[in-house]
């Protein structure tokens, strides 16, 4: 581990929010690092301040104090416009409901990243998001739109999104939350391949389980880091995905 | 994000929204119209009133009395009695910049025939008169040098009178009609100018030599007015200067003295009328500007909620990495484009419009620059209706945007 590349550091890192006349400490000094290649999960409870830590951590909201490291770059004093570049071209979002765009194929939403990244051509954005579909195991449903999809076929859409621009971090916000067992295990498979892959990927969730299919285990209660585990026993989502009955769907 | 791209997502989200869009362009179609419309009768009333003018006569001037005052006491210029033959007679002698000159004066009353008659006018004038006027005699011929001189009973008379007191009568050169009981012998019969712009029949009426019109009709010693025609029209100015210091100087005036007369020409009448047309034009097209107004408003309005609805495509785009400038001319863009489109739809039906008007006889012309401007007030419509809504959605928080539902 040691000789890995640190992708992400945060360093006493601080959240404080103004309800009215209170102020609420959504963070109270986070400390961590992550790796490259790591395949973290982040857990806890609503209110531990997860989606906070997770808005941090994908360069949404700045702290109040401490400093966010994101592949050595602090993020703490940059502007929005920055802070938007730095989304641009280091992270990969998935989200909890896909968030794909309507009535769009699934190559125009996954090209939607480097619409906003003048590098690319028209030529080379379809290339690589095709290639990305590809990746995902959606070579064959490239023009099809959002709406004729299954949720399963979205989230790796959203997937494709998150690897299109070939970020630093995939963030992964409850991207099994809105998916029945056996999809969800189908995501984790993914996961699990893009890990293999190399990929580094930061997934928050309030579901235990997931945890013995990543490779580290980051538990945050009341703003506060409580645990924080190598996973030496790393499950395989494929496994559990054939142990599944089979009549669960049709 | 470039604006080709920007083009392609504008044009998708109107397309989804074919119809909302189509409502909100509504506004800009029929006032775009409007204004096309207002323009177009407004130019062409204002060409159907300058060809009419120029109708009147070339490069014409016309001497009148007025502008006297006694004792404080401005006088009604038909009353005025300073116009007279020997007003006439030095303008002839002295004229540099003038060409043509014809007294006037005019009687109005019954014409009779045997046992048709109609109402007319008899006006008194000089030969020259027919040049002034660019009137020719179509039929016979004008009166003569002679016939002025001698006062003769002989008249020129227009289309109508020969249509109204002989019918039926195949040679109208020769005969006599009478003008209070006055017999006038016609000599010649004018070719036919028509109605002019104000509904006045041209036709409807009788040309005498002018001392005929004043010894023998009305028995008075003074012209109603002298018309006369300038050299060329760069020269009416001039023309302008010479009549002023003869009438002047024959009648006496000191320096610093206001003039017993007023000289008005063509070009300064053709200049009124416009300038009224003008104004009538910018009112109507005032008026219908405000809908435009009305209409941008309509499309800040369905920006607004355009913006509210794609709330989290909006967070979304700002999460993978879309900066403020890039949601707010995807905003921009489409409402430019509700914008524009509608104002070429309006420029369109417009014409259609104007076409319409045509068709119903109404005087009109689309004045090219009112199809430049109208484009390019739809464009200003656009950013400026548009700002506030792309705006709001360029300062989003995507934190907040992505979860909304």
């Amino acid at each position: 581990m040691e000789e890995k590349k640190v992708v992400i550091e945060l360093d006493n890192v601080r959240r404080d929010f103004k309800v009215g006349e209170e102020t609420v400490h959504a963070l109270r000094g986070v400390t961590f690092k992550i790796y490259e290649g790591e395949f973290v999960t982040i857990m806890g409870s609503s209110g531990s301040g997860k989606s906070t830590l997770l808005n941090q951590l994908g360069c949404l909201d700045t702290p109040t104090s401490g400093e966010y490291y994101l592949d050595g770059i602090p993020v703490r004093k940059m502007k929005k416009n920055e802070r938007a570049l730095l989304r641009n071209r280091k992270i990969g979002f998935v989200f909890q409901n896909y968030n794909l765009l309507p009535k769009t194929t699934a190559v125009e939403n996954v090209e939607l990243p480097l619409m906003y990244n003048s590098r690319y051509s028209a030529r080379e954005r379809k290339e690589a998001a095709i290639e990305a579909l590809k990746a995902v195991g959606l070579g064959d449903r490239l023009y099809h739109k959002s709406n004729q999809m299954s949720g399963g076929q979205m989230q790796r859409v959203a997937i494709a999104r998150a690897l299109v621009n070939n970020p630093t971090i995939i963030l992964a916000d409850e991207a099994t939350g809105n998916l029945d067992t056996r999809t969800s295990y189908e995501m984790l498979v993914l996961f699990q391949k893009l890990f293999k892959e190399g990929r580094t990927i930061i997934f928050v969730t309030h579901n235990p389980e997931i945890a013995r299919y990543s490779s580290r285990n980051i538990t945050l209660r009341d703003g506060k880091i409580r645990e924080d585990v190598i996973n030496t026993d790393i499950q395989s989502a494929a496994e559990a995905l054939a142990a599944l009955p089979v009549n669960q769907d049709d | 994000m470039n604006y080709l791209n920007l083009l392609k997502v504008a044009i998708k989200a109107i397309a989804s929204n074919k119809f909302r869009s189509f409502l909100s362009m509504l506004g800009i179609i029929i006032g775009v119209a409007a204004v096309i419309i207002m323009m177009a009768i407004g130019q062409g009333s204002k060409e159907s009133v300058r060809q009419n003018i120029s109708q009147m006569g070339t490069n014409l001037l016309m001497v009148r009395p007025g502008a006297d005052m006694r004792g404080g006491v401005r006088q009604d210029p038909s009353a005025m009695q300073t116009l007279k033959q020997e007003d006439y007679d030095a303008i002839v002698q002295n004229k540099k910049y003038v060409t043509y000159v014809s007294p006037e004066v005019s009687a109005g009353g019954q014409v009779i025939y045997g046992a048709n008659n109609t109402t007319t006018t008899v006006y008194g004038e000089s030969i020259e008169y027919f040049d002034i006027k660019q009137w020719d005699v179509e039929l016979g011929d004008s009166f003569s040098d002679e016939d002025i001189r001698k006062a003769a009973k002989v008249c020129v008379v227009g289309k109508t009178i020969i249509d109204e007191l002989m019918p039926n009568v195949s040679e109208p050169i020769g005969k006599t009609i009478r003008f209070k009981s006055i017999p006038l012998r016609i000599v010649g019969v004018l070719k036919s100018k028509g109605f002019n712009s104000w509904g006045m029949d041209q036709d409807n009426v009788i040309i005498a030599p002018y001392t005929t019109v004043m010894k023998r009709i009305l028995a008075q010693t003074y012209f109603s007015g002298i018309n006369c025609s300038s050299i060329t029209e760069e020269l009416t100015d001039n023309a302008i200067d010479e009549l002023t210091d003869i009438l002047r100087q024959r009648h006496k005036i000191k320096d610093g003295e206001e003039d017993d007369f007023t000289i008005r020409s063509q070009q300064e009448i053709m200049e009124t009328m416009s300038s009224t047309m003008d104004s009538i034009t910018i009112i109507l097209v005032v008026a219908a500007a405000f809908s435009l107004i009305v209409a941008g408003i309509g499309i800040m309005n369905i920006m607004l909620v355009s913006v509210t609805e794609r709330t989290k495509e909006i967070g979304l785009r700002m999460s993978v990495g879309a900066r403020g400038i890039d949601i707010s001319s995807q905003f921009l863009i489409e409402s430019i484009m509700i914008s524009v489109t509608g104002g070429v739809l309006g420029i369109l039906l417009g014409w259609l419009g104007t076409v319409l008007c045509a068709n119903f006889g109404l005087p009109v012309s689309i004045p090219l620059w009112s199809i430049f401007l109208s484009f390019a007030v739809c464009t200003l419509i656009g950013i400026l209706f548009g700002f506030f809504p792309a705006k709001k959605a360029a300062t989003m928080d995507p934190i907040e945007a992505i979860r909304y539902e």
